[in-house]
């Protein structure tokens, strides 16, 4: 008989621990974003080269609208590819 | 009435190195002519395109960054429309963090190199530990 009412699980119940999303520009007080620099605008890029959503990133709406004009800028400049595979 | 504007275009690279000097020249002068002051410039030299571009995949890449009344930014649009050793250009007016980030990164150069293809004080744009986005699952 089990005597201890201490709950066992066949399975370690998984706590997830959400992290908290920030906004990098904020944390790193950065006010501008180059759109000469396509190899940090890459970070906020998927490998087809599409603009990755907030939701993922964590950037905040005033920053994420700045890095969408910075990536588009940069692919004026053919910086950037518009379409593409495997970018990174 | 000034404003601050940086100015980039593409030449074709079938040109050599003294016609791509006097293009580039040709657009230097015309800024200087019509009451633009050229606070900075950059030759990024012969670089690849990310995407073909008339039929061409390198270009040399040149910067200007200057300042100078709105008017005459139609004025060398229009001229960068007219040349066809011109292949892509993009002209960006600056606000006042554009400006404190150029500033930044070719005030301490101006006197070491006054054309550099590198940035030499770049911004600590990059945060110390956290290099990559982590990218996390939407909640539900």
């Amino acid at each position: 008989m089990a005597t201890n009412n201490e709950i066992r699980f066949l399975n370690p119940p998984t706590v997830e621990v959400k992290k908290k999303k920030y906004c990098r520009f904020k944390k790193a007080g950065i006010k501008y974003i180059d759109y000469k620099d396509p190899e940090f605008l890459k970070r906020f890029l998927n490998e087809q080269g599409k603009i990755l959503p907030r939701r993922l990133t964590g950037t905040s709406l005033k920053y994420q609208r700045k890095v969408a004009q910075a990536v588009k800028r940069a692919r004026h400049l053919a910086l950037l590819p518009y379409v593409t595979d495997l970018l990174k | 009435m000034l404003r601050q504007y940086e100015t980039v275009f593409i030449l074709t690279p079938v040109l050599s190195e003294v016609q791509m000097k006097e293009a580039v020249a040709k657009f230097r002068d015309m800024i200087v002519a019509n009451q633009g002051e050229i606070v900075y410039e950059e030759a990024w030299g012969l670089k690849k395109l990310a995407y073909p571009i008339q039929k061409k995949t390198t270009g040399f890449y040149h910067l200007i960054g200057f300042k100078a009344d709105p008017e005459l930014i139609a004025k060398l649009e229009l001229q960068y429309r007219r040349d066809e050793r011109v292949i892509r250009y993009l002209t960006f007016a600056m606000d006042k963090h554009a400006i404190a980030y150029a500033d930044k990164k070719h005030g301490s150069a101006k006197e070491a190199a006054p054309v550099k293809e590198e940035k030499p004080a770049p911004k600590p744009k990059k945060p110390v530990v956290d290099d990559d986005i982590e990218i996390i699952d939407e909640e539900d």
